[in-house]
């Protein structure tokens, strides 16, 4: 005789209702697609220890006084007590102590530690807004472009390609650069005008990405029954893009997100890094690396700035392939 | 042994060379064994004061680099100290700085004059006579039409924006005179005659007693017209030195190889003892360090020390530390104070600034003493004669007291906010920023920083008075280097209220009428102490009205060359001597 069902627990002698209420007496409920990938992702590991880490980020960067008053030193403020006055690097060699647990750099004897936390707030800040930023420009086109057709879409794909053949590290470097300059006339000085600068050029030059993938679905999409079904309702445009296309967008738009963050945090440390991010003395992962360069022999002032990046591109990496794979498990990996 | 064969290698290929030479680096000491086996050790300053590896030994490839490049090496060009100092193995000024180390290095002794100059007419005309015998790299001989030709061409600054303007603003030139490429036919006699092919004779505006000063500069370097190709001359400047141009690509690299028609007997200070200059242009600064210490090039061009990286290294290695030459340089670093900016016009809140920075934190920025140099106590630094001690000011970690009272007296207790500007990608102006941007905090004086491009710093930018006025910028941080060593050629550019221009000032917060006044006395001065002692007056002025906020009169760490002969830092440009170095 056969065990079709062999779950511990039950019986092949099972009466029926026992079938229907399941094994624990609980009658089943039926699982809407959310929690379904939900379940799944729980079950991806790595994808989990993603999430943990990119939260815990998260939390470290909104709460970073805290933190800092807790295990640091304010970021700005000089140690020069713990720098060797003739060789300008810190005693010791890194600095690093219960104190300082990142050690200090050279020159200021500033603690690396708070810097590399206050450092995550304009990483992360970034990061996020950019992506928002993009993902918003490019749902809207992707989505016009790909329910109207026509002239319409041809305008946007060519615009598109356009974007999408632009040198973006060269053209964000002149932005920045120039735009900086213009702080009367902006309104706004100092960093908040270079964040919302760098969200801008960073977001604004990477719509088409995610555009042409939302192009591609919604092309898709408007061919099937259930969009037939309510456009024969009597249902418009407008109805049936945000109530019955963009509703299945969600999963791209969101794993396509997650996987646009790390790259949007590599490219604010790139510009920071070159000189055109957020000015000195506020602190950024990208611009502490390049202070760094100039001490390559003092390695951890490197180090910490570095491992925050990897770590922080890594998590968000794992998670947004485990998303990814738990929202549309037909993906081949 | 060694040395032969790197030799024999660099004759066949230049590329080969460059792996050999760091062979040949390791033996050069102890092959000087014959004769002046006295030479200094290898200890730290060994090359300040002492000729280092003394020898008159001929041959070899000298290998020289910088992370950059230089403004440019046509002699009417150029206004780089490293460039200045260079420029006399191809080139012969009227006079030059004695190769010497030190002090003595500053002396000037004629070069291709026969002496220093003759004055007459109260030091309004200057007469010199040229050496017999000398010739341009193509054999034709130089003659004192050559001499005013290039002092000339170099007053042209649209074609030549580099050079210094001392000619343009001293020699009487007549009125219809614009340049020798728009005017070619102007009689400029009354400002430079040449008598007789020998003879030259220049006419000034107004007494100057320091003439010889001017005549040492680069852009008396006879240039032949007939091979005056304007800004492209740059291409191939026409040698009269014992080294002419081999190859010139820009960017990349010189080469410079034995000038056949330079002769020793015309020239008592060269010893021309290389046969050939290899300079490398564009190297990586970290890499750049690293070769030199290793011995695989001689020099780092620049002369202005080691980058941080190799600064720990070369500071905490003691045998490399044996190596290093720390001389100060007639150079001050600096923030001026713009007066023109509210609350600044007072000077007790100019005075609450210098108070409360920490200047210890400050030399830090610059890169600590060895590195950075002495805290500065005035805008003068002590390499220049009749300087004086100026004690003004603490040089500690800040008097905050002190700093509050100004502050009180100037009305703004609480402190007041402005805006320093630096240049961004400088890491140690950057550095001094973010250290005054903490220091000043202390007393609440709140700076708001903003970077500007070192390019565009003084034509946009801090150079720019009514950018400076408009845009409320209190503060800046650059620096200032001498001409020559005495107080005319290092404060008259950056003290004189009159030479502000609209743009493109290095002097923006110095203004003052006594300052000029003093200014125009000590120009009148024929007596040298007494003119020494007004431009110390004006140097004690300056801090006294809290004009500048002076950081370090600049040293450097220089890494002393292993495989080259004649070194020492001569004090003319506070670095090494180019002129005799040898290669051993």
């Amino acid at each position: 005789m056969s065990a079709p069902l062999d779950v511990p627990g039950s019986t092949a002698e099972a009466p029926p209702e026992a079938v229907l209420e399941g094994a624990s007496g609980k009658a089943i409920q039926g699982r809407s697609l959310g929690q379904i990938a939900w379940n799944r992702l729980k079950r991806d590991k790595v994808a989990m220890s993603g999430a943990f880490v990119v939260i815990f980020l998260i939390l470290v960067a909104i709460f970073a006084p805290v933190v800092v008053r807790l295990f640091g030193h304010p970021p700005l403020e000089y140690h020069q007590e713990m720098i060797d006055p003739v060789t300008q690097i810190p005693k010791g060699g890194s600095g690093i102590s219960t104190e300082f647990l990142f050690g200090v750099e050279p020159q200021t004897g500033r603690d690396l530690f708070s810097r590399v936390v206050y450092g995550s707030r304009i990483s992360l800040l970034i990061a996020f807004c950019a992506t928002l930023l993009s993902v918003l420009i490019g749902t809207i086109m992707g989505i016009v472009a790909g329910y109207f057709g026509g002239w319409v879409d041809y305008i946007i794909s060519r615009l598109m390609d356009v974007f999408l053949a632009f040198p973006l590290l060269v053209f964000a470097l002149a932005l920045v650069g120039v735009l900086a300059q213009f702080e009367q006339q902006l309104g706004v000085k100092g960093d908040s005008l270079r964040i919302a600068l760098l969200i801008f050029v960073i977001g604004f030059f990477n719509w088409p990405y995610i555009g042409r993938i939302i192009r591609g679905q919604t092309l898709s999409l408007r061919e099937r029954e259930f969009v037939d079904a309510a456009r024969s309702l009597g249902a418009r445009g407008p109805y049936i893009l945000f109530r019955e296309i963009l509703p299945n967008l969600i999963a791209p738009i969101l794993v396509y997100a997650t996987l646009l963050i790390p790259q949007n945090v590599l490219f604010e440390a790139a510009l920071s890094f070159l000189g055109v991010g957020v000015q000195a003395p506020t602190p950024t992962w990208g611009g502490l690396l390049s202070e760094a360069v100039k001490y390559y022999t003092v390695p951890h002032f490197m180090f910490f700035p570095g491992m925050a990046i990897f770590i922080t591109v890594l998590a968000f990496n794992l998670f947004g392939d485990g998303l990814r794979d738990a929202l549309d498990p037909k993906s081949s990996r | 042994m060694k040395k032969k064969s790197a030799l024999a290698v660099t004759a066949v290929g230049a590329a080969l060379a460059l792996g050999l030479s760091a062979c040949g680096g390791g033996g050069a000491s102890q092959s000087q064994g014959g004769g002046e086996s006295a030479a200094a050790k290898h200890t730290m300053n060994a090359a300040l004061e002492n000729v280092f590896n003394p020898s008159d030994k001929k041959g070899g490839t000298l290998k020289m680099a910088i992370s950059e490049d230089w403004d440019s090496i046509d002699p009417g060009d150029t206004y780089y100290a490293l460039s200045w100092n260079l420029i006399r193995i191809y080139g012969r000024p009227l006079v030059t700085y004695n190769p010497a180390p030190g002090a003595k290095g500053r002396e000037l002794v004629p070069d291709l004059a026969e002496s220093l100059g003759t004055p007459s007419d109260d030091g309004k005309t200057w007469t010199y006579k040229l050496r017999e015998g000398v010739k341009f790299e193509d054999g034709t001989p130089i003659t004192s039409k050559d001499v005013k030709y290039a002092v000339l061409r170099s007053l042209d600054k649209k074609t030549f924006p580099n050079g210094p303007t001392y000619f343009n603003d001293w020699l009487d030139l007549p009125k219809d005179f614009k340049s020798v490429y728009e005017t070619p036919d102007v009689n400029t006699d009354q400002a430079i005659e040449t008598p007789d092919d020998r003879t030259i004779v220049f006419h000034l505006k107004k007494p100057f007693g320091g003439f010889d000063n001017f005549a040492a500069l680069p852009s008396t370097i006879p240039v032949p017209k007939d091979k005056d190709t304007g800004t492209k001359y740059r291409e191939h400047p026409i040698a009269s030195g014992p080294y002419m141009f081999e190859t010139v690509q820009t960017g990349k690299q010189y080469t410079l190889v034995r000038n056949p028609h330079w002769d020793p007997a015309t020239d008592p200070i060269r010893k021309a003892l290389p046969d050939r200059y290899e300079i490398y242009l564009g190297v990586n600064a970290d890499d750049l360090d690293n070769r030199v210490i290793s011995g695989d090039l001689h020099v780092d061009l620049a002369g202005t020390g080691v980058q941080p990286a190799a600064l720990g290294r070369v500071l905490s290695d003691p045998q490399l530390k044996e190596r290093v030459d720390n001389p100060t340089g007639a150079r001050t670093w600096y923030i001026p104070i713009v007066p023109d900016v509210k609350p600044l016009d007072n000077v007790e809140c100019r005075k609450a600034i210098i108070y409360a920075a920490d200047r210890v934190s400050l030399q830090q920025a610059y890169g600590g003493e060895f590195a950075g140099g002495e805290i500065a106590t005035g805008l003068m630094p002590p390499s220049i004669d009749g300087w004086k001690r100026i004690d003004l000011y603490p040089t500690g970690t800040g008097d905050l007291e002190k700093a509050k009272e100004a502050l009180a007296k100037c009305g703004q207790p609480n402190g007041f906010e402005t805006t320093m500007a630096y240049r961004s990608d400088r890491p140690k102006e950057k550095a001094t920023a973010e250290s005054l941007q903490q220091s000043l905090a202390r007393v609440g004086i709140k700076l708001n920083l903003k970077g500007y491009p070192t390019s565009d710093y003084f034509t946009l930018y801090f150079g720019k008075p009514s950018f400076v006025k408009e845009n409320g910028i209190g503060l800046g941080t650059h620096g200032w280097g001498a001409d020559w060593n005495d107080g005319f050629g290092f404060m008259s550019q950056i003290t004189d209220s009159r030479t502000i221009r609209e743009s493109g000032n290095y002097n923006i917060s110095i203004k003052s009428p006594e300052i000029d006044k003093l200014i125009d006395q000590a120009n009148e001065e024929t007596d040298k102490a007494k003119r020494d002692e007004l431009w110390a007056q004006v140097d004690y002025k300056v801090m006294e009205e809290a004009f500048v906020l002076p950081i370090v009169w600049s040293k450097s760490v220089l890494v002393r060359p292993t495989g080259a002969t004649n070194v020492f830092v001569t004090g003319a440009f506070d670095m090494y001597d180019y002129l005799n170095m040898g290669v051993a």
